[in-house]
């Protein structure tokens, strides 16, 4: 298809994405060809009007209540996820290629999440090293030798992408316990319906809606009844991610409950209703292990339910996630992922890590202590973004502080290049400059696994800042994937 | 479709607190009438020992002048009584009743919240008091009207119903109330044009005028707007009104969903309707009209009592005496 490009003066003549990889440009060598008429209508538009639509859809999402809680002193804030409204675009062959990483990483570490937690024979083979499992503080001995419906652990999954400066998706993070952020998904794509309805018209994007029917359909599949009592349970209104707890119960039309709802008696799970206790098979909690149970975990936790563990482990009731699958989103253990997919499935990575040297191996670590002022070096250890050192940035105290650390302790350390997140046109205060991205797609697993066809574009909004987190100025975009065959 | 207690609750709140606004509302604008007669800012007064707030409002403020007042149930956030506090309170409620309630319902609160936040008192000077009055009626009639055009028709509108309509009732009672707070019983005025013009505005702040006039085209005594204000049948804010919708909400919910609880509740609110039924307005200002309203006041706390102990699972106080909401 070919499409006249905008006038000289247009929208867009002045953006320069640079040496990074653009998401709605491609790179210089390899034009994105499907995002041509979205870049055409973009063009075509006036900069004032395009801020008007921008500020009209952050009121709608304030006064809609999609915000999440910032707590200072004394108050809490309603803070919405910035939006920028240019929307990120996957065509229909890089999804396809993503769906396919996305679920041959979830089998594997379902498969390793039932090994580990039965015969461990990744453990006996030695292709992971015994006491970064064991040893791990999200390791649940209360789950061995238990069987859980289909063999699934992590029912939903969150991988977080980003894309190199080749254009290559690489996998930076899993989050197998409690991934968030699916409900902004949802809802910026009907934040763009309503305010760019002509940007979307007869573009082919692939719907994300049906999210809730589909983790509704996994829940019921692993409940112990048929026609079960399904719930989700949420930590409460204080939350800072209460807005998406409140939008999957209602998206599965379930009961949004808290701890205090629900009480076990005999090993069974009920909830308190108008008319006395009713019973619940299946239950999304959107709660970390710890506080799940205070019998069992964390004493201290007001939020969970007493006895919860012991009606799971006898079979009465469902958890999605399973206990336990923290330990396969460790940090440590994410080195250990395309092994695994190669021990349990027999193939190589659809979709690679970032490359990653895990310092407890000779080679590793001389190649780390060589190229030093190159590379990210991350302790393994529980504090997460504790200790690293980006050798781009570091002194050479601080360098030779990280050398002798990896000297005295290598099994503690991995180290990463830098990697060059991709970029995706942004507004911003002037004009539509870059800003980099990542990529969050959801998976859902009951009997078998669905990703839904998009998932969280994260927007750092501070100009040359790599970190997309909502707590350090990032926002979100849509994400389109394209239909497939010519559009 | 089983509905939690804690939403019951919830729901039950959110309802009482957006009609508790509305009458608030209603309220601060009778006592803006009241101030520009001639008895001018001392009425202002009355609207504190109304709500029994006089402790607290004298712990932060020195005169019950017109401006005090009006920040104080407007905007001040310690306050549990004033506007900001139960716009507040009706949409924690909301918050955690989203997966319950519409879409609509929920934007609406919010917005009204966020709006009455950005709010200050300048807005309110008193030369605009009535004009906000009227804005924050309006919001929660739109609410009203959201509700019933979009909340669907399961437990929860009952107990929205059963919330709304003790809140009003009490609310009813409040208002009628300030006449007595505003005019301390003084024989001479009874029958002046003050007095009148005082039990008009009593009676057009609750949107009642027009329809009093119908029901008693000729005279307007204590006697009459008291009566009707408690006793008629037709107008919708009137105590007898409200307790009889409680009483068939009460009725209906409890067999069309099988609620094993709440005959305690129902029994409560049986007496009290039969005991509003049987008591003549001359009686009851004889006896005195304050006293009488206390009385049904308490009457519809302990009927808030017994539904909250048999539906929201709220445990009946044993040794301790505990104060209930």
């Amino acid at each position: 298809m070919s499409v006249p490009e905008g006038k000289p003066s247009d929208l867009l003549s002045s953006y320069n994405p640079g040496l990074y990889f653009d998401e709605l440009f491609g790179a210089m060598d390899l034009p994105a060809e499907h995002t041509a008429l979205i870049r055409q209508r973009l063009a075509a538009l006036d900069f004032d009007e395009l801020r008007r639509r921008a500020q009209d859809a952050e009121r709608e999402l304030y006064n809609l209540g999609i915000t999440f809680i910032v707590y200072s002193d004394k108050d809490a804030v309603d803070r919405i996820l910035p939006f920028d409204i240019i929307p990120r675009v996957i065509s229909a062959p890089e999804w396809k290629h993503l769906e396919a990483g996305v679920t041959q990483r979830v089998a594997a570490l379902n498969l390793f999440l039932h090994d580990i937690y039965h015969d461990q024979k990744i453990l006996k083979d030695g292709v992971i090293p015994r006491d970064l499992v064991e040893g791990n503080h999200n390791f649940r001995p209360q789950m061995i030798g238990l069987d859980v419906p289909f063999n699934t652990y992590i029912h939903i999954m969150g991988t977080d992408l980003v894309r190199d400066r080749h254009g290559t998706f690489r996998v930076l993070e899993d989050n197998g316990r409690v991934p968030s952020g699916v409900s902004y998904v949802v809802e910026n794509r009907h934040m763009m319906q309503r305010v760019f309805p002509d940007l979307m018209q007869d573009i082919g994007i692939r719907p994300v809606d049906n999210y809730g029917h589909k983790l509704l359909d996994a829940m019921v599949e692993i409940a112990p009844v048929d026609d079960p009592q399904v719930v989700l349970l949420s930590p409460g209104t204080y939350n800072s991610a209460y807005f998406e707890h409140i939008f999957l119960a209602r998206e599965m039309g379930v009961p949004l409950v808290e701890g205090r709802d629900l009480v076990v008696d005999n090993d069974r799970v009920f909830m308190k209703t108008t008319n006395g206790l009713a019973p619940v098979h299946s239950i999304y909690r959107r709660l970390d292990d710890a506080f799940l149970d205070p019998k069992a975990f964390n004493p201290d936790s007001l939020l969970g339910v007493p006895g919860i563990l012991e009606a799971y482990r006898k079979g009465n009731v469902a958890l999605a996630n399973a206990i336990g699958t923290g330990v396969a989103d460790d940090k440590a253990v994410y080195c250990y992922v395309p092994r695994m997919i190669k021990y349990y499935l027999d193939q190589d990575p659809i979709i690679p890590n970032v490359d990653t040297r895990i310092c407890r191996e000779a080679d590793a670590l001389q190649y780390t202590l060589d190229n030093l002022a190159d590379l990210v070096v991350k302790p393994v250890g529980e504090a997460g973004g504790y200790g690293i050192t980006i050798g781009p940035r570091a002194s050479k105290a601080e360098l030779e502080d990280c050398r002798a650390k990896l000297l005295a302790d290598p099994s503690n350390y991995i180290s990463q290049p830098v990697v060059d997140l991709s970029v995706c046109p942004t507004v911003c205060d002037d004009a539509i400059e870059p800003r980099h991205v990542d990529l969050r797609p959801f998976a859902i697993t009951g009997k078998s696994t669905w990703v839904l066809p998009g998932g969280l574009s994260r927007v750092a909004l501070k100009k040359g800042t790599l970190i997309v987190n909502s707590s350090q100025g990032g926002g979100s975009k849509d994400t389109w994937v394209l239909e497939g065959g010519a559009a | 479709m089983n509905l939690l207690s804690r939403y019951a609750e919830c729901i039950f709140w959110m309802a009482r607190y957006m009609e508790r606004a509305e009458n608030l509302a209603r309220i601060l604008d009778v006592h803006e009438t009241f101030a520009r007669d001639t008895r001018g800012a001392t009425n202002w007064f009355s609207i504190v020992q109304l709500n029994a707030d006089e402790k607290d409002f004298f712990s932060r403020h020195d005169r019950p002048t017109a401006e005090a007042v009006i920040h104080y149930y407007m905007f001040d956030p310690q306050n549990r009584n004033s506007l900001l506090s139960m716009l507040r309170m009706a949409r924690e409620n909301a918050r955690t009743l989203r997966p319950w309630i519409s879409t609509e319902m929920w934007t609406q609160i919010n917005v009204f919240h966020n709006k009455l936040l950005e709010m200050s008192v300048k807005d309110v000077a008193a030369q605009n008091l009535s004009k906000v009055c009227t804005w924050i009626k309006e919001e929660c009639q739109t609410h009203t009207g959201i509700t019933e055009g979009t909340f669907y028709r399961d437990q929860g509108w009952y107990f929205y119903q059963m919330g709304k309509y003790i809140e009003r009732a009490d609310q009813t009672t409040r208002l009628l109330d300030i006449k007595y707070h505003t005019l301390l019983p003084s024989p001479l005025d009874v029958g002046s044009t003050l007095d009148v013009s005082q039990w008009t505005t009593v009676l057009r702040c609750t949107a009642g005028y027009h329809a009093f006039r119908r029901v008693y085209p000729r005279g307007m005594s204590p006697t009459t707007v008291a009566g009707f204000m408690l006793f008629n049948e037709g107008f919708p804010r009137s105590v007898v009104m409200c307790v009889r919708q409680i009483d068939g909400v009460l009725t209906r919910i409890r067999s069309r969903y099988d609620l094993r609880g709440g005959s305690a509740a129902m029994e409560r609110v049986d007496e009290l309707l039969a005991a509003l039924l049987s008591r003549p307005i001359d009686a009851v200002l004889r006896d005195g009209l304050h006293e009488y309203l206390d009385w049904i006041q308490l009457q519809l706390s302990v009927v808030t009592t017994e539904i909250a102990q048999a539906f929201f699972g709220v445990q009946p106080p044993l040794a301790v005496q505990s104060q209930s909401q």
